[in-house]
């Protein structure tokens, strides 16, 4: 356990002394890893602990980015106060939309879920409510200050958004670890005896959906106020698959599986990009061999999740038999 | 009544080929529990594979338009049976064992592969069919005109997938395939080799969706590579309309989504035409959770 965390500090020191020796275009990169990460973190509470196959994830997404950037530019509220009004959002829009379909099973609620994130891309083209900017979306979106300081630059950027995947991890594994985390294990493996035992599973179901779809709102703040422009281009059902990608490929349920498949899935096309140039055509190619090459020979993802340690009452204590 | 009238019969036509996909799509989905999303770019390789054959042999030339797009039919099915047995045997039996997120994530790797293969050979634009090659004649029908390249396409698809109909429900090969949806393990010790039913379903469906993309390819003139997607996505969802693993409610699928995208196109709004789709999916999902005809899917082993 130990070890663990003290890979965790080094990796973000590291992350946070990158700014030092990488250049604009890497630390861009970062971000966008950063971003997805937290996009990955919250469909992994769906997907990889719940075990709800959502492949619409892109649609909570966007409810958070649109929601900040109607709130900024209509109502001149700063980023970083919208980003729990968001959140809410986003939450209510993940549990009003599951309400109906949570009782799907697998499949079917995947496709649901990719109809559901269709939906909302072409209400967004469609300029629904006259709020959303059709097509071109909506510009002249604040940057977040954080104490009266503008984050503008691209390694400010990297400290407000690793921040928030710092925080979404340590969030993530505390719940994980919560009697809420482990009555989602229970539903994934055996969702009759997990009833059977006194979960509530249509509600248990219903709060993983809102949290993922939260943090997905949250992240898509963070977003808008990073471009400064949204447009439903964005948050296309390829974002999703994309997310969805990430999870299983790092091992759903496992957050460092799944903060390492964030690296990998979002840093791997970047860096063939830039180091093999004249292939910079054929990189979603090797990109998708390497998926299916990939899952052939790692079928459980990079890190898939360990099982659950527990302590033992103290020695002495008396046990009752 | 004039515009309701070639609403329908583009829609029953547009119906035709997403029913062709979803045939695919259900027939794996039967018998392996797997959402083969490559099926979409399989499509997508047929509608190219007929537009490479055709600008390079001039079929239609030689033996008249019919007998030439019924030969380069022919041939773009086999090629892309044959591309999806492969893709059967190299992304998906390796997986046929692990959990089954693990083969869905394989299936858009192998979709991703398949998309990207295809933008490297022909280029990232759109590729425009030769159109002189059917004739572009407008037969009256109940008074009305209606294109006859139209009415052929959903001719031709009703006929493939009459044929298949027979070919599941009267020989003893598709009875095969039939027990092996509905337990591969009893299938198995029944005598039936569920390996074999499995490639052949992976050559059937490949072949009923490239026939699809060829028929794309001749009712709109054009094609391009990431087209594989949407009518993907359409085929699948009209296959769970029907009820998954249930060929016929893959083809009454297919023809109502079409018509319903169709008609909601003309007289809801163009631009929520997709959305019509996927809603009235949501609709009927949360109605009758099996889909319209029920779904007949194996237990996986």
């Amino acid at each position: 356990m130990n070890r663990t965390l003290i890979s965790y500090l080094l990796s973000f020191a590291l992350l946070a002394a990158s700014p030092l020796v990488l250049n604009r275009f890497w630390l861009e990169v970062l971000n966008s890893v950063g971003l997805y990460a937290i996009l990955a973190l919250s469909l992994n509470v769906i997907l990889g602990n719940a075990g709800l196959y959502n492949m619409g994830h892109a649609a909570f997404y966007a409810v958070g980015a649109y929601c900040a950037a109607i709130l900024n530019t209509q109502l001149d509220i700063p980023i970083l106060w919208s980003l729990p009004i968001c959140g809410l959002v986003a939450a209510a829009a993940g549990a009003l939309v599951c309400r109906p379909i949570i009782h799907l099973r697998g499949d079917y609620l995947l496709i649901v879920t990719v109809g559901v994130g269709e939906i909302l891309r072409i209400a967004l083209v469609n300029d629904i409510f006259g709020l959303t900017g059709g097509p071109n979306g909506i510009f002249g979106i604040d940057r977040p200050f954080l104490f009266g300081y503008k984050i503008r630059k691209p390694h400010e950027f990297l400290y407000l958004i690793w921040g928030f995947v710092a925080m979404t991890v340590f969030l993530f594994y505390r719940l994980r670890n919560s009697r809420f985390g482990r009555a989602l294990d229970y539903l994934r493996e055996d969702e009759v005896a997990a009833e059977g035992s006194g979960i509530n599973t249509g509600r248990t179901k219903l709060m993983a959906f809102a949290i993922g779809a939260a943090w997905a709102g949250m992240a898509g703040a963070l977003y808008a106020s990073k471009m400064t422009i949204i447009s439903p281009e964005s948050f296309t059902f390829w974002e999703s698959v994309l997310i969805f990608i990430i999870v299983i490929i790092g091992g759903s349920g496992n957050i460092t599986g799944v903060l390492l498949g964030a690296f990998l899935i979002i840093g791997l096309p970047e860096f063939l990009r830039a180091y093999v140039g004249e292939f910079a055509n054929a990189r979603m190619w090797f990109f998708g061999l390497a998926m299916m090459i990939m899952m052939i020979f790692r079928t459980q993802g990079i890190l898939p999740p360990g099982p659950r340690f527990f302590r033992l009452p103290k020695a002495g204590k008396e046990v009752s038999s | 009544m004039e515009e309701f009238f070639q609403q329908l019969t583009n829609g029953l036509a547009v119906g035709g080929i997403y029913a062709l996909i979803a045939l695919g799509y259900t027939m794996v989905y039967g018998v392996l529990k797997l959402i083969n999303f490559a099926h979409g770019d399989l499509f997508t390789l047929g509608a190219y594979l007929g537009f490479t054959l055709l600008t390079s042999f001039g079929l239609s030339d030689r033996v008249g338009p019919l007998l030439g797009v019924l030969i380069l039919a022919l041939m773009v099915m086999g090629l892309v049976a044959l591309v999806g047995m492969i893709l059967e045997r190299s992304a998906y039996k390796p997986l046929r064992q692990s959990p089954r997120l693990s083969a869905v994530v394989s299936a858009l790797g192998a979709s991703i592969f398949i998309q990207n293969s295809i933008m490297l050979v022909y280029g990232p634009n759109i590729q425009v069919y030769p159109h002189n090659i059917m004739p572009d004649t407008v037969i009256h029908l109940f008074g009305m005109p209606v294109p006859l390249m139209r009415i052929l396409i959903l001719v031709a698809s009703v006929v493939l997938m009459v044929a298949l109909y027979l070919f599941i429900q009267k020989t003893r090969t598709g009875t095969a395939i039939r027990a092996a949806a509905i337990d591969q393990g009893a299938a198995a010790l029944m005598g039936i080799n569920v390996d074999r039913v499995i490639m052949l379903v992976f050559l059937l469906g490949p072949a009923l969706g490239g026939s699809a993309g060829l028929m794309v390819g001749l009712y709109y003139g054009q094609v391009n590579f990431t087209m594989g997607w949407v009518y993907g996505l359409k085929a699948f969802t009209a296959a769970i309309l029907g009820g998954i693993g249930n060929i016929p409610g893959a083809m009454l699928g297919g023809l109502l989504l079409g018509l319903v995208e169709a008609l909601g196109a003309a007289y809801i709004s163009i631009a929520w035409k997709d959305a019509i789709a996927f809603g009235v999916l949501i609709f009927i999902l949360i109605v009758r959770p099996t889909g319209l005809l029920g779904e007949r899917v194996a237990d996986k082993i």
